[in-house]
């Protein structure tokens, strides 16, 4: 039996009339599962998850995370997940292990220094422990805003482009790690990202999003059967082409 | 509330505050600038006039209360204000962090950044001035504890405005308390203000923080129910305060601006 973790039903934001970020997005991530949230720019992914996180409010529909809504529940449900994004960064003038160390306390963890070291070692900047987190490289960053995601064991991960500045050889690294603990600990990830190779690799199940709807969603070898494309990357802009002709021809 | 989620984010404070120089000069070098730029002007004064010699105490002390409110309600704002530019707000409210955690943490740095402030200021007016703050005696705990009341709560609303208006509200964190020091009666008693702005006065609750100092240096007594009223609207300013904030925060919220601002 598959057990919903994320249950969002007709999400809607609308910033104001002439700006809606989301018009009607309804998915469900199961338990373990890596989930692609996937879309052209000004899709609406940055927006859901951070209706995911409580963050920012929605203007209708719900969101339910291990069964509880995140307007009602939101310090219960956030004690369980965790985030990162390229885009959200630790307090630039804290060492390492400072910012860390802080982050741990938050979530309350119990090992923080055994934890803090793992997870140091993990993502292969244990030699920057010491480090001004503002001196470090956007890749750096990135993986150091990944030990971060990774403090409190979460059982539902919510990523926004986690590996956008990441080399190759790092982000295959992080794609294993993320599979290593969906097999041993069934960690559900929701991830966005504008890399086709993450999403392909990753994601066992895919929601295509554009103007803040859900436009496909299923396996990639479904999207690539269904939209005719010997990639991801050419199914992106299939769907991405098509509708912006329609946009532009006022469809 | 959680105290460790408190304790965290103080920690965090503590660790920028220790590492940023200029963060650091706000507690402990402008106030002290300021203590000595009044001080000798009225070592001057006193030469050049004959101006009673409580002037010197009066404006001394003056100056010392008004750089604990003065520090209390900056922090709170300041260290909102660190979140934003540091781009760290949506990590620290995308974890299990509660809006009262989070202010409970920037009340307790308003009271250990005025403590400090306190010792450096009557410290240095021992020194230069033979002026001895805590001669006014035990109601000086209560004057700090207005003080510090009020200091919160023009944190808290500054807070808020920046919160909803974003970037350009920013400099409210340090221009607020000079917003008010005019009816605050620092300086000088209500009674010298124009008869239509005293009543305003008479509605800041520092106001009777300040007469109530002038009152002891200059007569040893002090008139308790100026306190009362000054607590009274301390509290009913905190509600206030925490209010507006919290209906500000949901804006922000309403508006993606917490996204916005914190990434
Ligand atoms: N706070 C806001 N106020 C007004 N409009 C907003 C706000 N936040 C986002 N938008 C708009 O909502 C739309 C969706 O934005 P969002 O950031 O969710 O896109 P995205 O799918 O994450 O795009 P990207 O791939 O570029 O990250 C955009 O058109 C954006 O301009
Ligand atoms: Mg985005």
């Amino acid at each position: 039996m598959f057990e919903n973790i994320v249950e969002v039903r007709n999400l809607r934001k609308e910033f104001a009339a002439d700006a809606v970020a989301v018009k009607d997005i309804s998915f469900c991530v199961n338990k373990g599962e890596i989930f692609g949230l996937l879309g052209p720019n000004g899709a609406g992914k940055t927006t859901t998850i951070h209706m995911m996180l409580g963050l920012t409010r929605p203007s209708s529909g719900s969101i339910k995370i291990f069964g509880k809504d995140i307007e009602k529940d939101r310090v219960e449900i956030l004690q369980r997940c965790n985030f990162a994004s390229a885009y959200v960064y630790l307090p630039w003038n804290l060492k390492v292990w400072e910012n860390l160390f802080i982050f741990s306390e938050i979530y309350g963890i119990k090992n923080r220094k055994e934890k803090i070291e793992y997870l140091l070692e993990l993502f292969e900047i244990e030699n920057l422990r010491n480090k001004i987190t503002g001196t470090l490289s956007a890749g750096e960053q990135t993986r150091l805003n990944l030990c971060k995601a990774f403090l409190n064991d979460p059982e539902l991960l919510l990523l926004d482009e986690p590996t956008a500045s990441l080399d190759p050889d790092l982000a295959d690294k992080v794609r294993k790690i993320l599979k290593q603990l969906q097999k041993e600990r069934s960690i559900t990830v929701i991830n966005t990202s504008h890399n086709m190779l993450d999403v392909s690799e990753l994601c066992e199940r895919i929601l295509f999003v554009q103007h803040g709807n859900v436009i496909a969603e299923g396996r990639a070898e479904e999207l690539m059967a269904k939209f005719g494309g010997a990639s991801l990357e050419e199914v992106f802009i299939t769907i991405a082409r098509s509708s912006r002709l329609e946009g532009a021809l006022g469809k | 509330m959680n105290l460790r989620t408190v304790r965290a984010l103080l920690l965090k404070y503590a660790f920028i505050c220790s590492r940023n120089t200029f963060r650091a000069m706000d507690v402990f070098f402008w106030p002290l600038m300021d203590l000595l730029v009044w001080g000798f002007l009225t070592l001057y004064l006193l030469k050049v006039s004959s101006a009673v010699p409580t002037l010197i105490t009066f404006l001394i002390g003056a100056v010392i209360m008004w750089n604990i409110l003065y520090r209390a309600q900056q922090v709170i704002s300041v260290s909102f204000l660190d979140d934003v530019w540091n781009r760290n707000l949506l990590n620290i409210f995308a974890g299990p962090v509660r809006l009262s955690e989070y202010v409970a943490a920037t009340y307790v740095t308003g009271i250990l950044q005025s403590l400090i402030v306190l010792a450096i200021l009557s410290s240095a007016a021992a020194l230069f001035y033979s002026f001895n703050i805590f001669e006014i005696g035990l109601v000086f705990g209560a004057f700090f504890v207005n003080l510090l009341l009020m200091g919160w709560s023009l944190g808290l609303l500054t807070t808020g405005v920046i919160v909803r208006f974003g970037p350009p509200a920013e400099a409210l964190a340090w221009a607020v308390p000079f917003l008010i020091q005019p009816v605050s009666a620092v300086f000088y008693p209500v009674s010298v203000l124009p008869p239509f702005i005293q009543p305003i006065a008479k509605l800041v609750p520092a106001s009777y923080v300040f007469e109530g100092m002038r009152q002891i240096l200059e007569h040893k007594t002090y008139d308790p129910n100026g306190l009362l009223i000054s607590f009274a609207l301390n509290v009913v300013y905190m509600l206030i305060a925490a209010f507006v904030f919290r209906h500000f925060f949901e804006e922000a919220r309403n508006k993606g601006l917490l996204a916005k601002y914190g990434s």
